[in-house]
């Protein structure tokens, strides 16, 4: 038996633990820290359908199902087979678990026709009924529903109270915990003022209409020896029995991941200076209708699945195959991810429940789906089902359960002017940690789309409006273009681009055509220096010619000198 | 003939003049066309379902048609005659 334990102390300051009894319904052993007091009788009361029957029983059938708590369940109003029925779509087996002995329906019917009441009495019939069911199978969980039907079969009323009062101090005794049901009253919790019996634990169930939209409310009124939740929790009632809207710890000690994961847009990545979003941060995506939200969560998405984690997409506005098919045309097969169960879609129009079970759905299916990303495209239908506080009431506890489970959780919001309101989103803007704006930017006849990063908190983040463009290959940003008057975008840049490339093909142009030029200009000179060279030559072969020429007329005369000196010398001979 | 039940709770004060008062008042108006039958719901605790037992003490009259509950000590003769309708001789 699983229980919790709160210290209490009694008069000789002794610890006295109060035991708690789990009831196994979600949320409501986290509301009451634990569960019902163990051996103590609860009353829970409510006006007509608002899910006593169907509470109190869970308890039972959890109980024993899942506690090992066999339980017996007094009917006043139903009829075993009829609750056996009622339950069945539930996935509850009655009859089995009648027949396995853990649980015992016993029903009790009250008809004032057939009875006439003469003299002094007692109820000691019910509770020998009640103590034969019991101990048939060791009951420890007891429901009494509605025991205000003995009010209306029994008219002495004196005798009744008196009972009443001993039954409960009976059940006390017994130490079984017992749930008992009464319809609200006018002026008093319940009809009959029960709760001057039953009054350990009250808790109340409402069932209201707000703007045509139902809504279920449950309060712990009173406690006895035990903090609770003392807040209104809604609650709904589906497939599965009952699910209460758990409290979101008003502690900001939630863990923080500094791993970054991808956008799916690589350029997007690229004007942060971590590569992307931190893991359990929470981003709104923010812009005119058609600036291309949807896309941009859808992209997360996939990039959230091709790395093989879970993405659980709420979509609020279009129908998930809409989504598949209008990705699909941007290159984004999301089509496989659905198959492979990675991308999980959860669509509803959120006029279909009120604000309060949008909550608890969305819970519900993160819960089940356990998912590590979580898209809300868009939340700004919400607003047509509460104000705006409510919403952003609602966005809090969201974004505080989702972090503490460290999912990131992507939202897209529709701002309905095109001159953006930056202070406000549905004032998530204040709570989220990234927020990516999509301006229209209109110039020269035409829109166009320029994303920029509002902020980012943790990194970095590039201060520029990149334009973002949506092809059939995909999401882009285009780079910065800066022509000589500014930033450009749209045919404006692509006509700047043209413009300079034709400049500068023509510069190249001119470019050759100079160098054609010079080219043809050092031939020429080169030309004017052969012609030189030559000149140069002949003039010194001529120079050479004439130091020859002297040299030779030198040695002649030389020999010719010689010649005739000796020819001089011949003459004087004697002889 | 009158098939009268009384269930009780062990041998209390209030079960014990419920069956004498009942059997005085059978003696004088049924005279040898009656049988009760007393059950003991401290014994026989499963009997309390079957007709569906919430007082202690209650009479049922199973015959003739149709069932009756009385519950109490039975003190008050004139409506247990009526309870049970018996028209006083």
């Amino acid at each position: 038996m699983s229980d919790t334990l709160t210290p209490i102390f009694n008069n000789q300051n002794q610890l006295n633990i109060l035991h708690k009894t789990p009831t196994g319904i979600s949320g409501l052993d986290q509301i009451t820290l634990g569960g019902l007091p163990t051996g103590r009788p609860t009353l829970i009361c409510g006006s007509a359908g608002c899910g006593k029957t169907l509470f109190s029983l869970e308890f039972i059938i959890r109980g024993a199902q899942e506690f090992n708590e066999p339980g017996v369940f007094i009917a006043f109003e139903e009829k075993a087979e009829e609750l056996a029925v009622n339950v069945a779509s539930l996935g509850f087996d009655l009859n089995k678990l009648q027949e396995d002995k853990k649980i015992k329906i016993d029903y009790i019917h009250v008809d004032r026709s057939e009875i006439e009441e003469t003299g002094e009495y007692d109820l000691e019939g019910l509770f020998i009924r009640l103590g034969y069911a019991i101990d048939s199978i060791g009951a420890k969980r007891v429901v009494l529903d509605t025991i205000e039907n003995l009010f209306s079969g029994l008219s002495n009323q004196t005798i009744l109270r008196a009972e009443l009062r001993r039954l409960f101090q009976w059940l006390k005794d017994r130490g079984v915990t017992a749930i008992i049901t009464g319809e609200r009253g006018e002026s008093s919790l319940t009809r009959q003022g029960l709760e001057e019996y039953v009054s350990d634990c009250v808790i109340l169930l409402d069932h209201r209409i707000i703007n045509q939209i139902s809504t279920r409310r449950l309060r712990v009124v009173k406690y006895r020896g035990s903090v609770h939740g003392t807040n209104e929790y809604p609650f709904l009632i589906d497939e599965e029995g009952i699910s209460v809207l758990p409290v979101t710890s008003l502690k900001l000690n939630k863990p923080v991941s500094s791993e970054s994961i991808s956008s799916g847009i690589d350029a997007l990545d690229d004007m942060l200076s971590k590569k992307g979003f931190y893991r359990g941060s929470s981003i709104l995506v923010s812009g005119t209708a058609g600036t291309g939200k949807t896309s941009i969560s859808s992209s997360f998405a996939n990039e959230t699945c091709n790395r093989g984690e879970k993405c659980l997409f709420f979509a609020f506005e279009e129908s998930p195959q809409q989504i598949i098919r209008n990705m699909h045309s941007i290159n984004m097969d999301l089509q496989k991810h659905v198959d492979n169960g990675l991308l999980h879609f959860y669509a509803s129009r959120p006029t279909l429940y009120g604000l309060e079970m949008h909550l608890v759905a969305i819970h519900k299916a993160i819960r089940k789906f356990k998912p590590s990303v979580v898209i809300l495209d868009p939340i700004t239908n919400l607003i047509t089902v509460g104000t705006v506080s409510e919403v952003k009431a609602m966005l809090v506890r969201l974004i505080d359960f989702l972090q503490e489970e460290q999912i990131t959780v992507m939202f897209t919001a529709l701002t309905l002017n095109t001159v953006i309101n930056e202070q406000t989103d549905e004032g998530v803007s204040s709570l989220v940690d990234a927020w990516l704006l999509i301006k229209d930017i209109e110039l020269n006849g035409e829109r166009n789309r320029g994303l920029y990063i509002m902020k980012s908190r943790g990194m970095q983040h590039s201060n520029q409006i990149r334009e973002f463009v949506i092809t059939d290959k995909g999401l882009d940003l285009v780079d910065v273009y800066l022509g000589p008057e500014g930033v450009l975008i749209g045919s404006a840049r692509e006509a700047q681009m043209l413009l300079e490339e034709t400049g500068q093909v023509l510069h190249t142009h001119a470019i050759s055509r100079k160098d054609r030029e010079l080219l043809r200009k050092r031939k020429v000179l080169e030309g004017k220096i052969e012609s030189l060279k030559t000149e140069f030559e002949s003039t010194e072969e001529e120079l050479n010619k004439i130091y020859i020429e002297e040299d030779l007329k030198k040695e002649i005369m030389e020999q010719t000198r010689q010649k005739v000196t000796d020819i001089r010398r011949g003459n004087n001979s004697p002889e | 003939m009158y098939e009268l039940r009384l269930y009780v709770a062990g041998k209390t004060t209030k079960s014990v003049t419920a069956l004498s008062n009942l059997k005085k008042y059978c003696e004088e108006h049924m005279k040898g066309e009656y049988t009760i039958e007393v059950i003991d719901l401290l014994t026989h605790p499963q009997l309390a379902e079957g007709d569906q037992i919430l007082a202690i003490p209650t009479l049922v009259k199973k015959v003739p048609e149709p069932v009756r509950k009385i519950i109490g000590d039975l003190s008050n003769k004139e409506k247990v005659l009526v309870g049970l309708d018996i028209r006083p001789k």
